[in-house]
């Protein structure tokens, strides 16, 4: 990774905005060039480390105060591996995480003890995060009695408070999480979540479990929360159109790495690396009327990501990329702007797309069998 | 037995039938949830054959509790010997001279051959100890499981791969073999052969030698729980606000094993009973004159075939029976309690 990787916030929303612009928010937290590999154990009778899941590979990102970053990407790629990477979940192999400066990449529990309220953590599952013994109350004061905090009025009062934040009766502090639906739980992690007054949240996959309906909700009120509170959100998820929601700025993660960052209207109107392209074209597309929006582009990929244990040399993407060529076999695409891309927009690809999401005059579709399908049908 | 690994939680019923909740009398009552715990109690409230085992198996352990207030009601104690007291009951083979082992309305449940002791308060002190000695071990393996399981998985790597190694070879071990063949040597160990063997060494090597191979079972069902319970959100949730391990430990793992921890030890008990009783059957366990369960049986052994008289049998063997089949009765119950969903 080069120093040209680092990435400046970028501005709410805005296209365009001068430079000096766009630092005005300073950085909460500064990820650079993070790695975590997990080893793989084998061989018999001494076990020993045969190799190397690159779960997270030096991946680059800079999320500023009060901002919502979103992080999507296939199963698989290395999001969640990530988020718990951020939280200190997991000890990173590589790389450096800075919080308002500090570097905390491998800071011991007592050296944490003091941020560890400043970040939180909303998880994916609201039937496993949340401890089936504990009480409600409980649950959500559980932070702030580790931390020693001892809130105006009691920490009853408080939990009440934070219920109410989150739309929970504040009267069901003494119940139990099985006595709650899924929303409800998830409700009652993101309390639990706030307890601290956290600056950054790191919330993984926090929708991706819930019914639709349930999901705008949740969603809602994470915005809510996000812009009443100005807490930082680290969104991860693979649903492109919460993301689109929820987040001012996206990465794209494609095996261990960032492929694409930018902002959302950069991300998701102009895309570059064939690989968002994918994505986009991916999502689900309700037609109504005959010529309310310009078709779209349509690609299908063939084949699943590649093991991340020998992931392809150079662009991680070329086993499935439609445009690979030779260069990018032997040459890692760098994480740039490209000539064309808005400002803090930048994308690790040698051949990039067009900016633009509209149909192509062919579609792309390299799954033999989807192809034979189609031809099929046609003929 | 494999459901008792599982840890509870989810999908249990919100609410249990017969007892919804009571409608706002004062106006602002506060709704309390029903913990896991409590669900667990109210099921198990409704199960009758539980309910009644568990009376019966309180009902032996207050009379192991109250052995010595009983006998002083009876106005007997286990180790007046007879024989020599009250030469007249007896004939010249030192058997009772009255048809069913002597007994009659002095002595209810007679008196035995040879010395002559008094079976009732013998029955009595012989629940007493055996229920004792077994209560300890349990309690002894219960804490040795809980250590070493939840020490095993929750740290894991290599700790978890020494006290696997450890149980692994205990298992192998067998544990008949061993206690029979161990109990001498370790009495050995406190006391010379030539002296007399106090009763508590002989308490205590019956206690050491039922633990150190009892304790595995519970030991692996806890590292299994606790691995699982490892992975789930809410400890990573309680490590992202930055509790320490111990109350990790103590707040999230310990309340979430509670249920094997139970089950086990409901299976457990009644199995450290018969072990004592097979040990002192052997005459490895508590001997002569000191009262005890199995030992009761051994003596009945030999007049059966000597007297082909059965009535020694009748009483020790009754009660443990009616003991045995009610804690495992109480045990199936509690697991179902615990565990709803499974059909036994």
């Amino acid at each position: 990774m080069t120093q040209e990787d680092v990435v400046l916030p970028a501005p709410r929303e805005a296209e365009g905005r001068s430079e000096a612009e766009a630092g005005e928010r300073e950085p909460l937290l500064v990820v650079e060039g993070l790695t975590k590999h997990f080893p793989v154990k084998g061989g018999f009778p001494i076990r020993r480390t045969v190799g190397q899941v690159q779960a997270v590979d030096g991946i680059d990102l800079t999320v500023a105060v009060g901002e919502s970053f979103g992080l999507v990407g296939e199963s698989g790629c290395g999001k969640s591996t990530t988020g718990r990477l951020i939280t200190r979940l997991l000890e990173p192999t590589g790389g450096k995480v800075s919080y308002r400066g500090q570097d905390i990449s491998h800071a011991s529990r007592r050296e944490l003890a003091p941020i560890r309220s400043e970040i939180q953590m909303i998880f994916q599952d609201p039937y496993s995060s949340l401890n089936p013994r504990q009480t409600v109350g409980k649950i959500i004061s559980g932070p702030m009695e580790i931390n020693g905090i001892e809130p105006e009025g009691g920490r009853e009062k408080r939990v009440r408070e934070l219920l109410e934040i989150v739309g929970l009766n504040p009267e069901h502090f003494n119940r139990f999480p099985h006595e709650f639906s899924g929303g409800q739980r998830q409700r009652i992690g993101v309390a639990r979540a706030l307890a601290l007054e956290p600056k950054l949240i790191v919330a993984d996959e926090p929708v991706s479990a819930l019914d639709v309906s349930i999901q705008a909700q949740v969603v809602n009120l994470l915005q809510q929360v996000q812009r009443e509170l100005d807490i930082a959100f680290l969104f991860i998820a693979h649903d492109l159109a919460v993301v689109r929601h929820f987040s001012q700025r996206v990465a794209v993660m494609y095996l261990g790495k960032i492929i694409e960052v930018g902002d959302r209207t950069s991300i998701y109107t102009r895309p570059r690396h064939p690989y968002t392209h994918a994505l986009l074209s991916a999502v689900p597309e309700v037609a109504v009327g005959e010529d309310s929006a310009p078709q779209r582009e349509r690609i299908r990929l063939a084949g699943d990501v590649p093991s991340p244990i020998s992931p392809p040399s150079g662009c991680r993407f070329r086993t499935r990329c439609w445009k690979a060529a030779e260069k990018c076999a032997a040459e890692e695409p760098p994480l740039v702007r490209i000539s064309g891309n808005h400002e803090g927009h930048l994308t690790a690809c040698h051949f990039p797309e067009e900016p633009t999401t509209e149909a192509r005059d062919e579609d792309i579709v390299l799954d033999p069998a989807l192809a034979a399908l189609e031809d099929g049908g046609e003929g | 037995m494999t459901s008792s690994t599982d840890i509870e939680g989810g999908g249990t019923p919100v609410l249990v039938d017969g007892d919804t909740e009571p409608t706002a009398e004062t106006g602002t009552r506060v709704p309390v949830g029903r913990s896991p715990g409590q669900l667990m109690w109210l099921r198990f409230k409704r199960d009758r054959a539980g309910v009644i085992s568990a009376y019966v198996v309180i009902l032996f352990f207050l009379v192991g509790l109250l052995a010595p207030l009983i006998s002083q009601l009876y106005g007997k104690n286990p180790y007046t010997v007879y024989a020599d007291e009250r030469p007249e009951l007896f004939d010249s083979a030192g058997v009772p001279v009255q048809p069913n082992g002597g007994i009659s309305g002095e002595f209810w449940f007679g008196l035995e051959p040879g010395n002559g002791y008094d079976v009732f308060t013998k029955l009595l002190y012989g629940i007493r100890n055996s229920l004792g000695i077994s209560l300890a071990v349990t309690l002894a393996t219960v804490l040795t499981g809980i250590v070493l399981g939840v020490a095993a998985g929750y740290l894991g790597g290599r700790t978890d791969f020494l006290i696997s190694r450890v149980i692994d070879f205990l298992l192998a071990i067998p544990a008949q073999l061993f206690f029979i063949a161990s109990m001498p040597v370790v009495v050995s160990l406190f006391v010379s052969p030539r002296d007399e063997t106090p009763v508590y060494v002989r308490v205590v090597a019956l206690i050491a030698v039922q633990w150190f191979l009892g304790w595995m079972s519970l030991g692996r069902i806890l590292r299994g729980t606790s691995l699982a319970l490892r992975e789930r959100e809410f400890i990573e949730a309680a490590k992202v606000s930055g509790a320490p391990p111990g109350r990790i430990i103590r707040k999230e793992i310990l309340p979430n094993v509670v249920t094997p921890i139970l089950v086990q030890a409901t299976y457990m008990l009644p199995n450290f009973v018969t072990a004592e009783a097979g040990l002192s059957f052997l005459g490895v366990g508590l001997v002569e004159p000191t009262p005890d369960w199995g030992q009761m049986f051994s003596k009945a052994a030999t007049e059966l075939v000597m007297q082909n008289d059965i009535t020694y049998m009748f009483f020790p063997g009754v009660s443990m029976i009616i003991f045995i089949v009610a804690f495992n009765l109480l045990g199936d119950s509690v697991r179902d309690a615990f565990d709803p969903k499974t059909a036994r």
